[in-house]
């Protein structure tokens, strides 16, 4: 009956997510900490499904941690976002395509904004036109990076040569899914299943054969916050959050975290480390702390992919359990090697995590 | 009404974040600055409808309206269909055109954001990129993220990235006319005078506080105050 009930709802929070032809804009954040994500999804879509992505070298940032942090006012920030539509429709693409989760929310609230306050369009139209001479129309779709993924599924599961299933006992590996914030809280329609019952992780992880953990927490922050990570003196705000979520999931025994922004799983990750350091607490039974994996590199490891490779070292929780779990060969020797097999060091052991 | 209660209205973010607040506090209930934070998010909505100009200057003035993460976990269980951090957004900016937001501690603190994130933007084309998260200011990403980083150009290229190179790619080096026209955008939009408006009230906080603001980056005293100091007193 409750199932049932979700489902319904779900279907009224079903977004049309383009089938090809997408223009690509990246994340900060992502290309800061898993910029392998972003290598193994332009992989995934383009060899693995035939789909036509397209980049433009001269899109940046879309300014939206400035808007979020507040020193970079409304009006440049949509401009900035006028700039990369006109790129898109400059170079014939119409489905608009950005990595981050704080971008995606920033264009959906652009969007809203202008359909709400056409002056507003208009004079974006103008600022544009007077700072660059471009021209932009406004893109016929525009889904996350997840949502392509969430769409191709299936699709992944039948080319994918991996489960989500411990291989030890044939059970499914029990995840926690984390929406990031921007995502659907702002414009719940503009995400898969809304805000509630976000459906674009679990989708994905039922697909391929896991199970998704509800939790008490299971819809709060990570406790990014802006400002209240990026200045030192207000980190206890992000790591306080994040703790709240771990508390809670403790207790369901999850075999990993999957995120969709790249913010989440970076704090998601590094904050175990220091919830550690700190007291010595690990929210998983083995010491080795829960594994946070983004979107793109769960997906490429259910289709094989070189975890080195997608950028897996770079996580603080070593991701090794997990491999193991689903059965994956990787070469432990190769982990921390340069892109030539040469030897570049390799990380501190932490005082407390175990390895 | 008042003049400031007037300039608020005249932001999108406040018409749109806040439309007839009933004082239920579910947001307050949702939100995780409350929880970490001496923060009311109902609060502040009872204090702008009021429309009372000193307490929205008490407001702007103050640490509370700096407490809000911006996550808009409040939009979606609000049943009006407010939003108390879109709210937040335009309070923020009217505190920081009206120079107000040296006046309190987390306000000083977009000094710093100011100098880091945008001077980012305008000389990179990036928010964020490696070489800001310098592990001596962030202890907590730990001995993998520094390992990383004393890496950078090996790493980067193992993982597929195009580290501080041209053409497309994760990292790659924006060219400097695309730079050109960011900040000719910034120029046009007014986000250039904004920034200019936090280094000036900034820097004659500093003066008043008796420490160097420097001209450009973190390398200075004031800097290092807003940065790092925390009174405690928040909670
Ligand atoms: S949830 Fe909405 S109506 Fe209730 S106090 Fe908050 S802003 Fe006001
Ligand atoms: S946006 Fe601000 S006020 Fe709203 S829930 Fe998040 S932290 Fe609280």
């Amino acid at each position: 009956m409750e199932q049932e009930g979700k489902k319904r709802i779900w279907s009224e929070y079903q977004k049309e997510i383009a089938d090809d032809h997408y223009f690509y804009v990246r994340s900060c954040i992502r290309q800061t900490f898993f910029p392998g994500s972003e290598t193994t999804f332009l992989k995934i879509l383009r060899d693995d499904l035939s789909r036509d992505v397209f980049e433009d070298a001269r899109h940046t940032t879309c300014t939206g941690i400035g808007y979020h942090t507040d020193i970079v006012p409304f009006e440049t920030i949509m401009t900035i976002a006028a700039r990369h539509f006109a790129l898109m429709t400059e170079a014939g693409y119409v489905n608009f395509v950005p990595s981050c989760v704080t971008s995606f929310g920033i264009y959906t609230e652009i969007l809203d904004t202008w359909k709400h306050f056409p002056e507003m369009e208009a004079k974006a139209r103008d600022y544009l036109w007077t700072a660059t001479r471009r021209e932009f129309k406004i893109p016929d779709n525009l889904s996350h990076t997840s949502d392509i993924i969430y769409r191709f599924r299936n699709e992944l599961a039948e080319l994918s040569g991996h489960r989500l299933v411990n291989k030890n006992d044939g059970k499914p590996l029990k995840v926690v899914e984390h929406i990031g914030c921007h995502y659907a809280k702002m414009f719940p329609k503009c995400g898969v299943g809304g805000a509630e019952f976000p459906a674009v992780l679990s989708g994905m992880v039922e697909a391929w054969g896991g199970e998704v953990i509800d939790y008490p927490e299971r819809r709060h922050c990570c406790g990014f916050g802006f400002r209240q990570y990026l200045i030192k003196a207000n980190r206890g705000y992000s790591l306080s959050n994040s703790k709240k979520k771990f508390e809670s999931m403790q207790p369901y025994q999850p075999d990993f975290i999957v995120a969709n922004c790249p913010g989440c799983a970076m704090f998601l990750d590094r904050w175990q480390y220091t919830i550690a350091e700190m007291e010595g607490i690990t929210y998983d039974k083995s010491g080795k702390g829960i594994p946070v994996l983004t979107y793109e590199e769960l997906a490429g490891l259910i289709m094989g992919y070189d975890p080195w490779v997608m950028g897996m070292q770079m996580h603080q929780i070593s991701v090794e359990p997990l491999l193991d779990k689903i059965g994956i060969v990787y070469n432990k020797k190769d982990k921390y090697l340069g892109s030539k097999g040469q030897y570049i060091g390799v990380p501190q052991p932490p005082h407390f995590l175990l390895q | 009404m008042g003049r400031l209660y007037e300039r608020l209205c005249e932001d999108l973010r406040c018409l749109e974040g806040l439309k007839s607040c009933m004082n239920c506090g579910v947001c307050t209930a949702i939100c995780p600055s409350a929880e970490f934070y001496r923060y009311d998010p109902r609060k502040i909505c009872d204090t702008v409808q009021r429309a009372d100009d000193e307490s929205i200057e008490q407001l702007l003035k103050s640490d509370t309206i700096w407490y809000c993460g911006e996550c808009m976990s409040c939009k979606t269980r609000c049943p009006r269909g407010n939003t108390p951090g879109l709210l937040i957004m335009a309070l923020r900016k009217l505190s920081q055109e009206m120079g107000y937001f040296t006046d309190s501690e987390k306000g000083r603190q977009q000094f710093a954001i100011r100098r880091v994130i945008g001077d980012s933007i305008l000389t990179t084309g990036y928010c964020m990129r490696p070489i800001l998260v310098n592990p001596a200011n962030h202890p907590e990403q730990g001995p993998v993220w520094e390992w990383v980083y004393n890496n950078l150009p090996e790493v980067m290229d193992k993982v597929g990235a195009n580290y501080l190179k041209d053409g497309p790619g994760a990292l790659r080096r924006i060219a400097p006319e695309v730079l050109s026209e960011i900040n000719q955008i910034f120029q046009v939009t007014g986000g250039q005078d904004f920034f200019q408006l936090i280094e000036e009230f900034s820097k004659d906080k500093a003066d008043e506080m008796c420490l160097d603001a420097g001209e450009l980056g973190g390398d200075n005293a004031y800097f290092s105050e807003v940065y790092t100091k925390n009174s405690g007193n928040h909670h």
